[in-house]
């Protein structure tokens, strides 16, 4: 095993170039894991933790560029306002030690479908900004989950940054575990209203191969709140409209048995959480309309 | 701290600081505060090897060839070992039954049993050297379960056995059956108004000490060598080790290294042979530690358990019967399993009055992973499934289920459906008592002026519900516990007691071989010499062979019998140094002849508090030491067929009441608190009892909505080796656990002391599933419960 | 491959390192500090807890190489490292002599020590000792890692707060409340201190 230490950016894709096989590694969460228990021997190890861009993170007009190695715990506590969802899910990161490390890099570069970030992305929309050599592109994050722990990535590319749309509504996050820190999710879902442009996002997380929308959900909603004026009158959503949400959000999982739940479970909970979740991001919302209204 | 009841005998004035009854802090708190208490995995040696294990990657196969000259040829190793190798004619180990091959030969009986060893200069190159051996298996059924081990076709696990209890069990792959009868059930039967049946499962459950099994084997110049280990009994290790090296006892030494936790999971030897055999193979130390994948087939787990049962009652709430049968998976190879089979048939009503009672025990071989000795075995299991059924008898008797425990509840002269009375304080009913009283928790605490707080509510920060669907549920179970080692065991420990002046100060020096765990023995064992010999300054001696056993540190025996062992050694030590100073002053005071004599802060004193003179004096440049076994009372074995016979020498009696609150939607539980009332008959250090209740609660909490060891029915591999799939309690599933602390002196016991570590672990898992079923209205027949068993999503 | 990193206060230099080898690897085996704890080596006990660079990592999912030139502080440096915060490294600290921390501390010391004798702890330690929280003691160098990062970031924690900060940290032994004790009294111990 060699130990790869770039300095720069140009430097990792230098030797990322040389050596597609070589594994970064930043938080170590994943990585770290599998070398400690034999699971992995790379030839190459990459340590990307010296690379200061990584760690950065700008707000611009209508996105957040987040270095791909900024910690879940800074997230948590500095991005709240522009990305609540992402916010959420990484306050259900591990533990406080994983998430002063870990970032949404490593979820992404890992890409299992049980990643908390996911959700989040899914449902906020956002791209990945991978680079090689070659040069740079952005992945739209829904493309981005190939399968089960494999991802958009070539060989020679890294993740530099995730490009997340800023909230432009309430965003909310759950993940049911059987524990109250430092657990995998069972299934986890994330929800975003974006009023401005009248839609809802979903994110499922660990119920299927991939991390995935809800799409069918997604568009029964939009359809049915446009239908009912309900982004203008900003009544409360009728029951029987969370309900359908709900049960077409549990059918857009394939989720399968296995030690964490069964998939049974998974499917019942997730729906669940995407009723709940829209009870609160719609009464947040009714909320602020309300309050608007007030205001004008 | 709430006393009530007989008053402690003490025997040595109490004028002494730091003695019993007083919260003196561990001796050792220093060193592990600043990480320089030396765990057996810290253990380190110049030149030293690092040892690897393989392991079978199947659970039942005949290994048809195993090649290991690619691993003996990798640069950097320097001992490859299987079964060939091994030095002497003894190739078996095991703590009661030598069942246990020391590497697999010719077959391997369960997923991760170790099948060759490896030593190297580094870690890594023993790993790779170890993934070079190989090995090719022929596997053969698995057998996981009662049926299949008990068809008539089935294969056994041990095809030669010449055990003792291999004569009167009705399988070979049964590797012990107690019934326990007492009364006619039948016609009891007859009178009972109310029966209720009940059929249970228990998981396996892992003790998850956090420190990994490790030690360090240095061979020595006589060809001996020394061992420095973590274990819960150094000289049960030693009559295991010695003759599978071919040595005599006296050539294997062995020290307690630092020990991170054990809970029953270190009875039984995990890397100990292999370090030595490696060690003395190479002429190098070895050292060897597993990480936590290995960890979890390193050592035995608690029994999971298949119980029936089904009680009666009059319409007034008076027990007339309890049957009931208990099938213990044991797993591939035998440990501890004859003793859990005795305490789960013998305990197996619970702190209940009934007379007649058909109880029938039985641990299975199958090729699931070994199962042993955890805290309060037998009775854990036992006692999840006998409060399941007091709830059900007082739901059909609409009865509240705290009176149907009263009404029923064992009290001092009560027989034990063995036949056994109880003959110290039994107070069941008051502990019930005193749980119920406590003030309940507020409810609806996640409400806030913000919103709803998550951290306070099912699920906590993963954000899953702010209040919808919650509901709480409060539960109730109480349980007994034999402590100490039963069934007519010769269980006794060794203290060495020295008394000297040290820098001009009379110093007492206590050795024994008591596996200090975690659980305070050493803090109990200097309070105790310094009540009995009046002097402020103890020193501990490290734990060794070099003195006599001490016995095991389980069974909640340590403090009575090796605290036991010492008072008496501390008693002799006070005899031959009142002798002294009746030799040396006896002629200045006529008080040294007459009086009766104490030694109190360091001077000797009559027991009218008159001065007769400074230890210092007395002692001048003399030591006075003894070495002395002391055992408690003698217990009997149970008769084979009825179970009849005084097989316990003590009990521990602990309630609980749990408050749950449930998502019902999602399945979620968050223990809100688990309060806990427990007799301890004399608390030795109040701090350390309070820790230990508050410990095995926990362990209880974990047992019922967590914490499970799943193996695959089909092949019998474990499924979630990990800490990231086995999931023990973090400080966010813990609940505060207020303990109610009651002492009844035990007349039979050292200062009237009862037991502790086990009795929390019994009830708490039953008052956590009770409080459960009471807010989802669920029946729940297993434990752990898990989300998908709330939901119907199983 | 070489390793140069500085621990509690102090340059160190590791060779012939394997390039899996963990930073926790590193400090245990290579530079004689085992304080650090091996439970789990997967990031979820919390026994291997230091801080690097200031902030509490699992040292064993930190690669070894990941270290190069950083600062660590282990649980047996923490005292000093508790000592200097204390007297301020910015010069503008407070007096230096014996804190009433201190002098509580050696009051409470048990006289039967098997060995370590008169050892200067920092607050967190000395209240794990007073309030019971330790048992076998695995987990809790990283525990008082943990705690003492929490109380220098926020003095006078919530229990909410505590339990969200050690919530990283397993334990087995004490169902958590005398640890929940310990930390509550070293922030009650600092700010009478202050």
């Amino acid at each position: 095993m060699d130990f790869l230490r770039p300095a720069s950016w140009e430097e990792a894709l230098a030797a990322k170039a040389e050596h597609p096989t070589a594994v970064p590694i930043a938080g170590g969460t994943d990585v770290m894991v599998e070398i400690n228990f034999d699971h992995r021997r790379p030839e190459y190890l990459m340590d990307l933790t010296r690379i200061g861009d990584l760690y950065e993170w700008e707000v611009g007009r209508d996105t957040v560029r987040l270095g791909a190695s900024v910690p879940y715990a800074t997230i948590m506590e500095q991005l709240r306002p522009e990305l609540p969802g992402l916010a959420l899910a990484s306050h259900t990161v591990a533990s406080p030690q994983i998430r002063n490390r870990g970032g949404v890099g490593g979820n992404l570069g890992t890409a299992s479908p049980a990643g908390d970030a996911h959700p989040a992305l899914l449902a906020a929309g956002a791209e990945v900004e991978v680079e090689s050599v070659r040069g740079s592109r952005r992945i739209p994050v829904d493309d981005f989950y190939t399968g089960v722990k494999r991802n958009a990535l070539a060989p020679d590319e890294l993740i530099r940054a995730v490009h997340i749309r800023k909230a432009d509504g309430p965003q909310q996050y759950s993940k049911v575990g059987t524990r109250n820190a430092m657990v995998i999710a069972v299934c986890a879902f994330g929800l975003a209203l974006h009023p401005q442009t009248r839609t809802v996002r979903t994110g499922i997380g660990s119920a299927a191969p991939t991390p995935v929308r809800a799409k069918a959900a997604e568009d029964f909603l939009n359809a049915a709140l446009e239908e009912g004026g309900f982004w203008d009158n900003g009544k409360i959503i009728t029951p029987s409209v969370a309900k359908q949400f709900a049960d077409l959000c549990a059918a857009a999982c394939n989720p399968i048995d296995d030690v964490r739940g069964t998939a049974s479970y998974r499917r019942h909970a997730v729906g669940v959480m995407a009723r709940r979740t829209l009870t609160w991001t719609w009464e947040s919302y009714r909320g602020a309309h309300r309050t608007t209204e007030g205001a004008a | 701290m709430p006393t009530n009841g007989v008053p402690t005998k003490i025997t040595q004035g109490s004028g002494t600081k730091g003695g019993i009854g007083e919260s003196t802090l561990r001796p050792d708190g220093t060193l592990k505060v600043t990480g320089e208490f030396a765990y057996s995995s810290d253990m380190w040696h110049e030149d030293m090897l690092w040892g690897q294990i393989l392991r079978s990657t199947v659970a039942h196969a005949e290994i048809v060839s195993l090649d290991t000259a690619e691993a003996l040829a990798t640069p950097g190793v320097y001992a490859v070992m299987t079964y060939d190798d091994l030095p002497a004619e003894v190739k078996h180990y095991g703590l009661e039954i030598r069942d246990t091959p020391v590497l697999a030969h010719g077959k391997v009986r369960h997923h991760g049993e170790p099948v060759a060893i490896v030593a190297a200069d580094h870690p890594e190159t023993a790993r790779r050297a170890a993934a070079k051996i190989k090995v090719e298996y022929r596997e053969l059924p698995v057998i996981t379960d009662e049926a299949s081990a008990t068809a008539p076709d089935a294969v056994l696990i041990h095809e030669h056995r010449d055990d003792h209890h291999i004569g009167h069990v009705p399988h070979p792959n049964i590797v012990h059956r107690q019934p326990i009868v007492r009364g006619d059930v039948t016609s009891a039967r007859g009178r009972a108004d109310v029966i209720v049946e009940g059929e249970y499962t228990f998981g396996m459950q892992d003790q998850a000490f956090l420190g990994p099994e490790s030690g360090l084997a240095v061979p020595e110049e006589d060809g001996g060598v020394h061992l420095y280990i973590a274990t819960q009994w150094l000289h049960s290790d030693l009559r295991q080790i010695a003759p599978v090296l071919g040595l005599p006892e006296d050539k294997v030494r062995m020290t307690l290294a630092g020990v991170g936790g054990a809970f029953g999971g270190r009875e039984d030897l995990s890397m100990q042979i292999h370090a030595c055999l490696l060690a003395l193979r190479t002429g190098k130390p070895v050292k060897i530690v597993y990480n936590r994948f290995e960890s979890f087939f390193g050592h035995v787990h608690r029994h999971p358990a298949k119980l029936y049962y089904e009680h009666g009652a009059t319409a007034d709430g008076k027990l007339t019967h309890v049957k009931a049968r208990i099938v213990l998976d044991g797993g591939a190879y035998a440990s501890a399993s004859p003793a859990v089979v005795g305490n789960a048939s013998s305990l197996g009503v619970g702190p209940y009055a009934v007379d007649d009672v058909d109880i029938e025990a039985i641990a299975l071989y199958t090729n699931n992973p070994p199962c042993g000795a955890m805290r309060g075995f037998g009775a854990v299991q036992a006692c999840f499934a006998y409060e399941a059924q007091m709830d059900k008898l007082a739901a059909r008797l609409g009865m509240d289920p705290v009176e149907l425990r009263q009404r029923n509840a064992m009290e001092q002269g009560t027989l034990l459906p063995t036949g056994q009375p109880v003959d110290s304080p039994a107070p069941v009913a008051e502990l019930l008592r005193r749980v119920k009283a406590m003030p309940l928790p507020p409810e609806r605490q996640w409400e806030s002026s913000e919103g709803a707080d998550v951290r306070q509510l099912p699920g906590g920060l993963s954000n899953t519900t702010h209040g919808e669907g919650v509901v709480r549920g409060v539960g109730y179970a109480v349980g007994i516990k034999n402590v100490g080692f039963s069934e007519g065991f010769d269980d006794y420990s060794t203290a060495r007691v020295r008394m000297e002046v040290v820098g001009g100060e009379p110093v007492a020096t206590v050795h024994t071989a008591m596996a200090e765990v975690g659980q305070g023995g050493v803090t109990v064992h200097a309070q105790i010499a310094r009540t009995e010999l009046g002097v402020d300054q103890v020193t501990i001696h490290p734990a060794d062979t070099r003195v006599g056993s001490a016995g095991s540190t389980s069974a909640s025996r340590q403090t009575y019998v090796t605290g036991g062992a010492i008072r008496h050694a501390c008693e002799l030590v006070r005899e031959k140094v009142l002798d002294l100073g009746r030799r040396k002053l006896g002629s200045y005071h006529p008080a040294w002849a007459h009086a009766e004599l104490l030694l109190e802060g360091g001077k000797v004193v009559t027991d009218g508090g008159e001065v007769l003179a400074d230890l210092v004096d007395v002692l001048g440049d003399e030591a006075v030491e003894v070495e002395e076994e002391w055992r408690h009372r003698p217990t009997e074995p149970f008769d084979l067929r009825t179970g009849q016979g005084n097989g316990h020498v003590q009990y521990s009696f602990a309630a609980h009441r749990a408050v749950v609150e449930v998502d019902t939607e999602l399945g979620l539980v968050k223990v809100i608190e688990l309060a806990c009332a427990q007799d301890v008959g004399k608390a030795l250090n109040p701090l350390s009892v309070v820790g230990q209740i508050q410990g095995g609660t926990t362990q209880g909490l974990g047992m019922a909505v967590m914490e499970e060891i799943l193996v695959d029915p089909k092949t019998a591999k474990v499924r979630n080796p990990s800490f990231t799939d086995y999931l023990i309690p973090t400080i966010l599933d813990t609940p505060t656990i207020p303990v109610d602390v009651l002492e009844l002196a035990d007349d039979h016991a050292p200062y009237g002391l009862r037991g502790v570590g086990e009795a929390p672990t019994l009830s708490s898992t039953p008052a956590v599933l009770a409080a459960i079923r009471a807010a989802t209205g669920l029946e729940l027949n297993r434990t752990p419960v898990r989300p998908e068993h709330l939901t119907g999503t199983s | 491959m070489r390793v140069n990193f500085t621990v509690n206060g102090r340059p160190q230099q590791a060779d012939d390192v394997w390039e899996g080898e963990s930073l926790l690897y590193v400090l245990r085996e290579r530079l004689g500090l085992p304080g650090s704890k091996n439970a789990c080596e997967q990031g979820e006990c919390g026994s291997c807890t230091v801080r690097l660079d200031g902030v509490p990592v699992c040292s064993c999912l930190v690669a070894a190489g990941q270290a190069e030139g950083r600062e660590v502080v282990t649980v047996e440096g923490l005292a000093d490292f508790a000592r200097q915060r204390a007297c301020g490294s910015d010069g503008t600290g407070g007096v230096c002599g014996t804190s009433l921390d201190e002098a509580r501390a050696w009051q409470a010391r048990g006289t039967d020590s098997q060995a370590g004798g008169n050892v200067e702890l920092s607050p967190v330690q000395q209240a794990f000792i007073d309030a019971g929280a330790v048992q076998c003691g695995f987990c809790t160098p990283g525990l008082l890692v943990a705690a003492d990062e929490m109380l220098e970031r926020n003095p006078s924690p919530s229990d909410a707060d505590i339990r969200e900060a050690l919530s990283g940290n397993l334990c087995r032994c004490t169902g958590y409340e005398k640890i929940m004790d310990a930390v509550r009294l070293a922030a009650a111990r600092q700010s009478e201190g202050v």
